[in-house]
């Protein structure tokens, strides 16, 4: 900024102003398209985040009308010394992590499969891409009710012959069952990003390597694989950033529980918020929480950056 | 100011284009409901409302209890002004009203020709009063009573008792219960939630002789009695209980029982809309109902009402009222029961309902053991000790709902077999005596 | 092939060898992998096709074991979610979502511009602080984002969820359409500039066309994002302003049986963003490349 307005004041090729690189109006004219924009997400992002941290130095109970009074740190203590926020913070690790992981090893293969020839190739990818398509309301719906249900969902039905008989998923295996519905959704997606990857393949290396007489196993790992890493790594990304904030699913599908077996912190949030009305404490998770991600997401960030630092070498 | 103000910019350009649809003449009352059965019936007769109240349309929020409360409470608390009626219950009405959140409906309902406020069941009233006046009008009343399937006791030779302990329940449930042809013995709610696992789970400590708390807000969650309680009621739903316990609530037992899946279940006297419609139900007419199990106590039956109140915020009083009143009015009853079939009318409500001959008949196997249940509930005496709090099924005050679900979500833990009672209680007693202790010395922190 | 000719005949010789016995073995090896694939697409898509059988049930059909596949199917389901206020809600989501959708292009379209042709200075901190607004979890503010609507009277307002919708969608875009517009050739840029073209026209006439791929990718997935969303949906509207998400949730009753409708509900919600992605799903895959397909 500072720069620009240095290098603005000082006079030079007055001839042509507007095309210097390095005068004002220029700077502007540049810098005006990304304004809207910059400014419309900071009001709308930011401001409540800062209210948020306004009131995480309250206590402030909403059904408690008088109760709202200045606390500093309280909260905080509260939060970091509450067992079961650990836990919750675990959940949302291992189901964010492990949903991703699977989702992005299962749309490889898928990928991987799509990318060859067969007849109607067209057809299964359409029905392949359509889970990722479908509202994830419907869909934790759809997988509590008609497809996990012990006495009646199909899932049992299916996995009767293997002695499954009436296992309640949902309740044995929360976590699990949460993940399931999620890998459904988001294996799509990661297909979609492997394969626009393995499309992307420069064909004319891949022939040449296998006029060389390179193994199939042998061209996968030495030319595919470095080129979809850049695929890959951004399928990671993008996963975390929407997974980590997952709430839909959980909320439709088991409520967080049994007991917080499969709360993650938004739903915990949620439940600090919507239910305790206890405003100051939920504010405090949520400064907590966004403390948290932002650490991820810098070292997520780092990886996108070198995944696209081609790219950013041109700009 | 900032911050409010600068939003306000971005909005300002768009307020009052926020509709899409509706509109014209006359006032517009919103309200917040509830999707029961008998709400969504209501929803269906409002037609009829509109007919003989033109000027008045009426728009409606209907959304599942959970997200319906935290709903409710949310804008209520914050003084929202979306919503000119609101369906709450007998938790909230007494609390809200202390808080100065909603409007005195006695003067309005005593000046209601034939409104008739005395005709409410007098323990569903009381329930939703606050120092004596009435702060929500009760739309449907429910206890909770054990419903059993006639034949498959005859069947098995046993015989139920006139008021069945709850050793006795546990013995059937054992004999009737057969993992091979897919019988649980009984149903019991599981599912985290204070308005789940616990609204049985509170009336079977209440009757063991357990608590929440003694009169020195000391918890009471590991005590002896309550103890044995949780301990009774999670083993029998594990031994003898559905599949998949820490996930089902009404409706999974609803639909276990209406397929014939379970012998007994313990649950909200209204389990009758499901297992007596013959369109969702495969054993109609097979079901005999008693009262709630006891142990220590005389009765043991929960009290609950949903009813109707009006946030102070509401810009249309009189309008907001007039339809109040038109759904919980006696003429209410009559139009749908004549329009919906005599088995829909909203029970635990008005006690000249349990007057009205084709009422009679068509709930006939289930008419007096509901009244029985609905006059017998004493949210002033729910225990066996004398107890700081009202409430059966719950605590009547504001921390309950966190404390509760915390505590729900472990017993559920200990029902889906992650935890032992002893512990689960033992976390549990730790939550409730936070809260125990801001009461302590008689007055709030 | 004719390209890459340089290969020495040496090692071509073992490799005709090898295809001589290949064709049969890879034509079996082709067929299995065609099954394996078909087998795969519909066990993926079978929860799916599931939801829509049982849309078509009765409500006691919906609730057996075994589950039937067979039965008379009805449109009782879809004319009672028709009749409960479904037109309303599709409208409010078909309005969210398309409006959403455009302001987040006009504003995503110039900033993307802005950071990638022509970059400004700390384009990297600009970039970072857009995606880093995607990590805050929205729990955390929907607090303080209930009493400021509610201040400025925009609860269940439909333009309260256009707004928070372009701020879900916007950081997201500005990525995307700034790999597009990575894309565009230098010299295409150079020549404009040395002619003297504006900056507007520039972007209308040598950038836009460029791009125009890459937002409708853009837009197909603002429009998927802003038709699923829920969490804001319910808690900010009430009577007037409910999306088709908020109002598949009502469908859930804790008495009775319900899976039957809920699953016509499921069904009319998630149709118009499956058939736009079913239309769309070559753009989707250049979209979530990130204009990373040459």
């Amino acid at each position: 900024m500072t720069t620009t307005i240095e290098a603005a004041t000082t006079p030079k090729k007055p001839a042509r102003p507007q095309s210097g690189p390095g005068s004002r109006a220029d700077g502007w004219t540049r810098r005006f398209p990304l304004l809207p924009a910059l400014v419309f997400t900071f009001v709308i992002t930011q401001l409540p985040f800062i209210v948020t941290i306004f009131y995480s130095l309250q206590s402030w109970n909403l059904v408690r009308p008088g109760s709202r009074h200045f606390v500093g740190l309280d909260n905080y203590i509260e939060v970091f010394s509450d067992s079961q926020f650990r836990r919750v913070t675990l959940n949302t690790i291992v189901l964010t992590v492990g949903a991703v992981l699977i989702a992005v090893a299962l749309g490889l293969l898928l990928a991987l499969m799509l990318n060859r020839a067969f007849p109607g190739r067209a057809v299964v990818r359409t029905l392949l891409i359509t889970p990722f398509l479908i509202t994830p309301v419907a869909a934790a719906l759809l997988w509590k009710t008609t497809l996990l249900d012990p006495t009646y969902g199909l899932v049992n039905f299916v996995l009767a012959p293997l002695g499954v008989g009436q296992t309640d998923w949902i309740s044995s295996f929360p976590l699990l069952a949460v993940m399931m519905a999620i890998v459904w959704q988001w294996t799509p997606f990661m297909m979609l990003l492997i394969l626009a990857g393995l499309q992307s393949q420069p064909t004319d290396v891949l022939e040449a390597a296998g006029v060389d007489g390179a193994s199939n196993f042998g061209i996968f790992r030495e030319i595919t694989i470095p080129h979809l890493r850049r695929f890959i790594e951004l399928g990671v990304v993008l996963g975390t950033i929407y997974l980590i904030n997952t709430f839909d699913t959980i909320y439709m599908m088991t409520q967080g529980g049994p007991g917080i077996a499969s709360s993650n912190l938004p739903f915990y949030i949620y439940q600090r918020a919507f239910l305790g009305f206890d405003i100051g404490q939920s504010a405090a998770m949520g400064v907590v929480v966004a403390i948290l991600t932002t650490i991820v997401s810098i070292f997520a960030l780092r990886l996108i950056f070198r995944t696209f630092s081609g790219n950013e070498a041109s700009a | 100011m900032l911050l409010l103000f600068v939003p306000s910019l971005l909005l300002a350009g768009c307020a009052g284009a926020g509709s899409l649809g509706t509109g014209g003449a006359g006032k517009t009352v919103t309200v917040a409901i509830v999707s029961n059965s008998q709400m969504t019936d209501a929803i269906d007769l409002v037609p009829e409302f509109e007919k003989t109240h033109p000027g008045i349309h009426m728009r409606f929020v209907s959304l599942s209890e959970n997200q319906a409360r935290a709903k409710i409470t949310a804008s209520v608390a914050t003084g929202g002004t979306e919503f000119d009626v609101v369906m709450i219950s007998n938790y909230e009405t007494p609390q809200w009203a202390a808080n100065g959140w909603l409007v005195d409906l006695q003067p309005l309902a005593d000046a209601t020709p034939g409104y008739d406020p005395n005709d409410f069941l007098p323990q569903v009233r009381d329930a939703l009063s606050y120092q004596g006046h009435l702060y929500s009008v009760p739309f449907y009343g429910e206890s909770s009573f054990l419903a059993y399937r006639k034949d498959l006791f005859q069947q098995a030779g046993l015989t139920m008792p006139e008021h069945p302990t709850w050793h006795q329940v546990r013995d059937f449930a054992a004999r009737l219960d057969n993992k091979k042809t897919g019988m649980a013995g009984i149903c019991l709610r599981g599912l985290p939630g204070w308005g789940e696992v616990l609204a049985p789970l509170d009336t079977v400590i209440n009757t063991f002789g357990g608590s929440w708390f003694n009169l020195n807000w000391d918890a009471q969650l590991n005590s002896p009695a309550t103890r044995e309680a949780v301990q009774f009621y999670v083993d029998l739903v594990r031994d003898y209980g559905e599949p998949g316990p820490a996930v089902s609530s009404f409706g999974e037992c609803a639909t276990l029982f209406g397929q014939g899946n379970v012998a007994m279940w313990y649950d909200a006297t209204s389990v009758v809309t499901a297992l007596e419609d013959p369109s969702q139900s495969k054993v109609v007419g097979k079901v005999g109902y008693v009262p709630a199990p006891i142990e220590r106590t005389a009765h043991s039956g929960w009290l609950y009402a949903w009813s109707l109140a009006m946030p102070k915020t509401s810009p249309n009083h009189a309008e907001a009222w007039q339809f109040m009143s038109w759904m919980t009015s006696k003429e209410y009853m009559h139009l749908v029961g004549t329009q919906k079939g005599w088995s829909h009318v909203p029970p635990g409500s008005r006690a000249s309902t349990y007057q009205i001959p084709e009422y009679q008949q068509a709930a006939a196997p289930y008419l007096q053991p509901t009244l029985d249940a609905m006059n017998n509930a004493d949210e002033k005496k729910p225990t066996l000790m004398p107890v700081p709090y009202t409430g059966i099924q719950f605590v009547a005050i504001p921390e309950f709902q966190d404390m509760g679900t915390r505590v729900s979500q472990q017993v559920s833990a200990a029902i889906a077999g992650q935890t032992s009672v002893p512990d689960a209680l033992e976390e549990s007693q730790k939550y409730a005596q936070i809260v125990g202790d801001t009461y302590k010395g008689g007055v709030q922190k | 092939m004719s390209t890459s000719t340089t290969t020495p005949p040496a090692a071509s010789a073992p490799a005709t060898s090898h295809t001589a016995s290949a064709p049969s073995k890879r034509s079996t090896g082709n067929v299995i992998m065609a099954i394996v694939s078909w087998v795969v697409g519909i066990v993926f898509f079978f929860p799916v096709f599931w939801m829509v059988l049982t849309a078509f049930k009765q409500e006691n059909d919906a609730y057996t074991n075994p589950p039937k596949l067979f039965f008379t199917p009805t449109l009782e389901q879809f004319k009672e979610v028709l009749a409960s206020g479904a037109g309303p809600a599709l409208l409010n989501s078909l309005f969210a979502t398309v409006v959403s959708t455009l302001l987040v292009l006009l504003l995503a379209v110039p900033a993307a511009f802005a950071v990638s042709l022509r970059p400004v200075e700390k384009t990297k901190d600009v970039l970072f602080f857009f995606i880093s607004t995607k990590m805050l979890p929205i729990v955390a503010a929907i607090v303080p984002i209930y009493v400021v609507v509610n201040e400025l009277h925009a609860v269940d307002n439909i333009w309260t969820l256009v707004v928070l919708y372009t701020a879900m969608n916007l950081p997201i875009a500005v990525w995307m359409m700034r790999s597009f517009f990575l894309e565009v050739p230098g010299a295409l840029l150079e020549a404009a500039s040395i002619d003297g073209a504006s900056v507007w026209r520039t972007m209308r006439e040598v950038v836009l066309p460029v791009v125009s791929p890459g937002i409708a990718a853009t837009a197909l997935i603002c429009v998927i994002f802003a038709w699923n969303e829920f969490f804001i949906a319910v808690n900010l509207t009430a009577a007037q302003a409910g999306t088709v998400p908020v109002f598949l949730v009502s469908f859930i009753t804790s008495e009775g049986l319900y899976f039957a409708k809920l699953c016509a509900a499921a069904t009319l919600a998630a149709l118009p963003v499956v058939i736009c992605g079913w239309i769309a799903q070559n753009k989707l895959v250049q979209g979530l490349s990130f204009g990373a397909v040459k």
